[in-house]
């Protein structure tokens, strides 16, 4: 640590940190038999329920032919080579026997790869797919409390061992089968021999026991180092320029080696386990090749045994190791399986809170005016987070919601887009509870613009008329240009072609801004609820988002959550809430001249009316959905 | 990197960073790089000792696994009492016992030998990728950001994880199956042969067309391997997006949309995955048929032949009981020329990176900056980001002048060039034209160490490490104590947030920590700079999330810390730099007017445009500005951003 050193004469340690602090492991392993999972598994292997019979039937007789290969061969060697001339009809019969086993054998071998991998397949991507359909229903409020890492670790790990735990189920069942069947012929063979034979069985099976406990230990150990190793270079791409910026260069590679060594000697304690089966295993065949020959070949030589029997039990000895191993991989993996199983049957649980109505009617064109009646509404129970609500907003007024954080403004615009159902009262657009009508009419009504502009990986053209997939690009343009947008646009690398990155990181905020604004007059829906965005941008672009705003206002039945005071003074009317109820309304001077919340929060003074509001308020942070 | 001015940066290719390097080129999945795998072999040597058992204990093994099917001829023909004459059962019984002990130590020897084959193997391609895990590390860490500015991160990560991977391949399992191979069909072949030509022709006839055909399917597969994994790649992000965005897409009500996204990018990966399950199983299966035809064909001639008595049945035995040895190695033909192919590819996509010299590094003959006042001099600075010089410079003709104490400002559109003078200062960048000057001592002279050590630029979207609090601020000088890392804190006005936290200081943040306001990070990025003891601080626009009041405070309580440091100030607020000493108006690259507040106001150019602009923009009657320079907001103005999280 030479320019730590320098850095430190007295070689103190640094109080420093490499890569993420927080392990986000999940359970990797849970019983190694769930009833419950496995029965709802089935429930997606059941479309492929003839498939899987197929396949089953044909790892069976696969492996029947496996058992049988060196049975043939003794036959061979007993009925016909050891006959002498005389066995040379014998001969012929039974090699046209070996080709018949052997071709079955690759037809059951073809029939069961290949069946089981496309089901396996089809049964992966089919769990997949009903759990992303789900999750595009699933109440809201689930989807704000959970991390869309932890979902796509479900959508993507766990599917995969769910996967992997029916391919080898199957294959499992062969070699079961297959285990069965050799000790059945050796027994049957001779059932002497047979036992003798046998009893290095037993040795493996516990050695097996023992080392498996152990060995997985390490195995995990060291996949887990690798996710530190591997997170802690991620840090170190993702921050580069604050590490230069910091001079950390030094520091930070001490720290990484360490890690890496970990990584490193986790590694090698894990290959030590693998390697150590492998003399354990050979040694035990050695010793069961070892009394065929001596006690088999004894019993040969005194006429007691043929020798095609021996000469089949040495082929058998070197086969059947094979299945035990595939066998207790096959716990792991099962105790794999369940864990993952219970954790995507939690996310295919959570409940669709909002559903349309079978008898939905379609929302009228015309309706325009906006109402709520005596709401109250909560994402938690026992814990309102609006009270006996009512207002309503004209057809073409634009409305202020004004208020601390936490009284509800994001609230009321997510009920108004039916996001969730009240608990009591009513939501009504143009004089039609939101329950009643279509859902895809809401969306055609109400057009959504979010605090944070969410961009999708696409052209730009693509992300204006997301909404609206068979808007003209004329139509997109125009509304780029209504939106002050189409300049930028018009200087990116190609245009309204340009790929936009994820989450629109090539574009400033308010450019992303921007482009929401123009998605949501390409939308052109008559009610417009938009959450403006708190944060600052540089003026010039600030100028351009209320001209923006303005052009997109016209017309429309308007809900903003304002924090500007600009936005605020433009509207028609003001409403103002506190604690989940509405505490006062109506346009600004008239608001001031009554001298209560508003007009103490006005005197407060300031560009940013929210953050003084959130000063103000009182028992702000009880909020239990964020307000994004 | 400012959010706000992207026009400034190089856009990278965008839409080919979208798919990471390794599944753009499905061709290079295939190469065959023997300087790739000569460098790898080379790093291996390193090791030499480790080198010599591994291929040592490869090829001890491969001899003592041929010795097995020899001993079980001649202990099936002992059994026969073939060989100690018929009826000498007791020196049968001997052979047999012997034959029955050379088989078992065989056997051990065989299995110690493949385990350390197998352990040394495995290590030496460990500690590779140790090494090679180390130097990548440290390469990131040298190339300077105009490479990370042309790089997707993705792509990064994907030579960290999987490239490693690849390239160790090679070394851990390629030298020694290819080594064992050798020896297994070499000498099989010619124990074999020495016993009937005719037999062993038909005994190992199936391995060449296994090895062809198998290694040919290989290939393939790897090919549809790697575009099965770039359409997984687009469905991925097509998930992670849409969950991400979930408000977007239920407000659109886009569900059916978005299914028919995802079922369109579901259904290709899954007709890839099908196609590849179809191509495996067709070689595998033909593999082994092929294998069982052979030892069809060797077992009726064979058996012809003992019946003519030209051979004894042991050696028909030994026959077939090397081809049960010989199957697997034949088919692991197929996982070595794998494994040749994507060594290849990733080792070289690894040495692409590692062998890049950065741009910017110290010079051979570069000394330490040697700080007498901290005076920083820009001198007639013109830069560009992207060299193929298309369009007019980010800066051009640039000339100011920073002493210690003073506070220079510098305001401007969107683009202008602002956050590009504080690249050029700690040298992210190199100057096109003119110096840039630190006490006379030109940046590009000196080490790039001590240069940054002098200099300290506060970013306007910081980045956070996902640790305590504490580690996030002493992150530029470790050894701080904890009462420096709180004084900084104090400057930054973040000390009451992080003392009202329950664990306070050791309070996680970052990526999966604590999610902090924008406000709450751009003060923690402040204290992070202002804790190591640099002589000139650059403030990149790093207030704009941080409300006037507060920003107001903060000023305040760094005046202390900052008094006799250089400082500039790059913002769009004018409350922010209207205190300075000299303020610089910076439009298209140039600087357009200089002075300082009261001198520009009167000047009624383009500054004074802005100031009216941002006064009039606040609605309140009075100059925001004004108001704010007064100190007019109350304190814990700020308390939404304290209670976020």
């Amino acid at each position: 640590m030479k320019a730590a050193a320098e850095a430190n004469p007295a070689l103190r340690p640094p109080r420093a940190v490499v890569g993420s602090q927080i392990s986000f492991e999940e359970e990797m392993f849970g019983a190694a038999f769930d009833g419950g999972v496995v029965r709802r598994f089935w429930g997606f292997v059941a479309p492929y329920r003839r498939q899987v019979w197929i396949g089953v039937a044909a790892v069976l007789v696969f492996t029947l032919t496996q058992v049988a290969i060196p049975l043939v061969l003794r036959y061979a060697i007993d009925d016909a080579i050891v006959a002498g001339e005389s066995g040379a009809d014998a001969l012929r019969f039974i090699v046209i026997g070996f080709f018949a086993v052997v071709g079955l054998n690759y037809a059951t071998n073809f029939v069961q790869e290949l069946v089981v991998g496309r089901i396996s397949g089809s049964v992966l991507f089919g769990l997949r797919r009903a759990m992303y359909r789900h999750l595009q229903h699933v109440s809201l409020s689930f989807m704000d409390r959970t991390e869309v890492g932890r979902l796509m670790s479900r959508l993507q790990g766990d599917v995969n061992a769910l996967q992997e735990f029916l391919e080898t189920s199957i294959f499992a069942i062969g070699d079961f089968v297959l285990l069965i069947g050799i000790v059945t012929v050796l027994l049957a063979l001779d059932l002497e021999l047979g036992l003798l034979t046998l009893s290095v069985l037993p040795v493996l099976v516990v050695v097996r026991i023992v080392w498996l406990p152990r060995a997985r230990r390490a195995f995990l150990r060291a996949r887990e180092t690798s996710s530190i190793v591997n997170g802690a270079l991620a840090e170190n791409v993702h921050g580069i320029r604050t590490i230069q910026e910091m001079g950390r260069e030094a520091v930070n590679f001490e720290l990484f080696d360490e890690k890496a060594k970990d990584n490193l000697h986790a590694h090698l304690r894990g290959s030590k386990f693998s390697s150590v089966m492998i003399p354990i295993v050979d040694t035990l065949t050695g010793i069961a090749m070892a009394v065929v020959i001596v006690v088999g070949g004894g019993m040969v030589l005194g006429q007691e045994l043929e020798l095609g029997v021996m000469v089949a039990f040495l082929f058998y000895v070197q086969r059947f190791f094979d299945p035990i191993r595939s066998l207790t991989i096959q716990y792991s993996i099962m105790q794999r399986a369940m864990a993952a199983g219970q954790r995507i049957f939690e996310v295919l649980d959570v409940p669709v809170e909002v559903r349309e109505r079978p008898d939905a009617v379609p929302l009228p064109r015309e309706a325009r005016a906006v109402e709520l009646d005596d709401v109250t509404f909560g994402y938690a129970a026992g814990h309102p987070v609006l009270r006996n609500v009512s207002l309503r907003v004209e057809p073409g007024e634009t409305v202020a919601l004004v208020g601390p954080t936490g009284s509800g403004k994001t609230s009321i615009t997510a009920l108004i887009h039916r996001f969730y159902d009240v608990w009591s009262g009513a939501v009504r657009i143009g004089g039609h509870d939101v329950r009643d009508v279509r859902e895809s009419d809401i969306g055609a009504h109400v057009a959504m613009v979010l605090q944070e502009p969410f961009l999708f990986t696409g052209s730009v053209y693509d992300n204006i008329r997301y909404n609206k997939a068979d808007a003209a690009r004329a139509e997109v343009e125009a509304a780029a240009r209504a939106v002050g947008a189409h300049d930028f646009i018009g200087r990116l690398p190609e245009g309204y072609d340009t790929v936009l990155d994820q989450r629109g990181g090539n574009l400033s905020l308010g450019q992303r801004q921007l482009l929401s604004f123009a998605r949501a007059l390409v939308a052109d829906a008559p009610i417009l609820v938009l959450d403006e965005a708190t944060a600052n941008v540089d003026s010039y672009t600030e100028r351009q988002i209320q001209r923006a705003l303005a052009r997109l206002l016209e017309g429309r039945t308007a809900i903003v959550i304002a924090h500007r005071l600009a936005t605020i003074r433009g509207a028609d009317r003001i409403l103002v809430l506190r604690d989940g109820e509405l505490v006062e309304q109506g346009t600004h001077d008239a608001l001031v001249a009554r001298d209560g919340l508003y007009a103490r929060l006005y005197r407060l003074n300031h560009a940013s009316f929210d953050d003084l509001a959130a000063g103000e308020g009182e028992g702000g942070d009880a909020h239990p959905a964020p307000e994004t | 990197m400012s959010s706000s001015e992207p026009a400034a940066f190089p856009t990278p290719d965008r839409t080919l960073a979208l798919v990471p390097d390794s599944v753009r080129t499905p061709r290079a999945a295939v190469a065959f790089d023997a300087g790739v795998l000569l460098r790898i072999t080379r790093m291996a040597l390193a090791h030499p000792w480790r080198m010599a058992l591994g291929v040592g204990a490869t090829v001890l093994a491969g001899v003592a696994q041929l010795f097995i099917p020899q001993l079980i001829g001649e202990a099936v023909d002992h059994a026969q009492g073939l060989l100690a004459g018929v009826g000498d059962d007791a020196a049968a019984r001997t052979a047999l016992v012997h034959a029955a002990s050379l088989i078992l130590a065989a056997s051990v020897l065989r299995g110690l030998f493949t385990m350390m084959q197998n352990y040394q193997g495995e290590a030496l391609g460990q500690l590779i990728g140790y090494r090679m895990r180390l130097d990548l590390y440290a390469k990131v860490q040298a190339l300077s950001f105009s490479y990370h500015d042309r790089v997707h991160t993705g792509d990064l990560m994907t030579r960290g994880i999987l490239d490693v991977e690849g390239t160790k391949l090679w070394v851990s399992t390629g030298v020694q199956r290819t080594i064992l191979l050798a020896i297994l069909v070499g000498g099989g072949a010619w124990l074999l042969m020495s016993i009937d030509w005719l037999l062993g022709c038909l005994a190992l006839g199936f391995a060449p067309f296994v090895a062809v055909g198998a290694s040919l399917a290989r290939l393939r597969l790897r090919v549809l391997w790697v575009a099965l994994q770039e359409e997984l790649a687009v469905l991925t992000r097509v998930m992670e997006e849409n969950l991400g965005g979930i408000r977007v897409v239920r407000a659109f009500v886009s569900q059916r949309f978005e299914m028919a996204r995802f079922d369109t990018i579901s259904g290709r990966a899954l007709r890839l995955a099908h196609r590849r399950i179809d191509l495996f199983v067709k070689s595998t299966t033909t593999m082994t048929f092929a294998y069982f035809v052979s030892m069809g064909l060797v077992l009726w001639a064979g058996g012809e032949m003992v019946m003519a008595k030209e051979l004894t049945i042991g050696e028909l035995a030994s026959f077939l009981a090397f081809m049960a040895i010989l199957q697997m190695p034949v088919r692991q033909i197929a996982w070595t020329v794998n494994s040749v192919a994507r060594t290849s590819t990733c080792g070289g996509r690894l040495f692409e990176v590692l062998d890049l010299e950065p741009e910017i590094r110290d010079r051979p003959d570069a000394r330490d900056l040697e700080i007498r006042n901290g005076t920083v001099r820009f001198e007639n600075v013109s830069f560009r980001y992207r060299k193929e010089g298309k369009g007019p410079p980010v800066l051009e003709d640039v000339s100011f002048e920073v002493r210690p104490g003073r506070v220079t400002g510098i305001v401007g559109p969107p683009g202008s060039g602002k956050s590009t003078i504080a690249h050029l200062l700690p040298r992210y960048y190199d100057v096109d034209d003119g110096r840039v000057t630190i006490d006379g001592q030109d940046v590009r002279e000196v080490t790039l160490a001590s240069l940054r050590r002098c200099v300290s630029v506060v970013q306007q979207d910081p980045f956070l490490f996902t640790a305590a609090i504490d580690n996030n601020v002493n992150y530029g000088d470790p050894w701080a104590e904890r009462s420096t890392v709180r004084r900084a804190t104090e400057a930054a006005q973040l000390n009451k947030y992080v003392d009202q936290l329950p664990e306070g200081y050791e309070t996680l943040v970052g990526e999966r920590g604590v999610s902090l306001s924008g406000g709450q990070r751009q003060r923690l990025a402040i204290a992070r700079s202002v804790l190591p003891t640099s002589s000139v601080i650059v403030f990149d626009d790093s207030t704009a999330a941080v409300d006037a009041a507060t920003e107001r405070q903060i000023h305040e309580a760094l005046a202390d810390v900052t008094r006799d440091r250089a400082i500039i100030v790059i913002a769009h607020r004018l409350s922010s730099v209207m205190y300075a000493d000299e303020i610089l108006f910076l439009d298209e690259g140039r600087i357009v007017e200089r002075g300082a507040h009261d001198v520009l106001v009167a000047l009624g150019g383009r500054y004074a445009a802005l100031y009216a602009l941002q006064t009039r923009m606040s609605e309140g009657g009075e100059p925001e500005a004004e108001k704010e320079a007064r100190g007019e907001g109350e304190a814990g103005t700020d308390e939404e951003e304290e209670r976020g999280g």
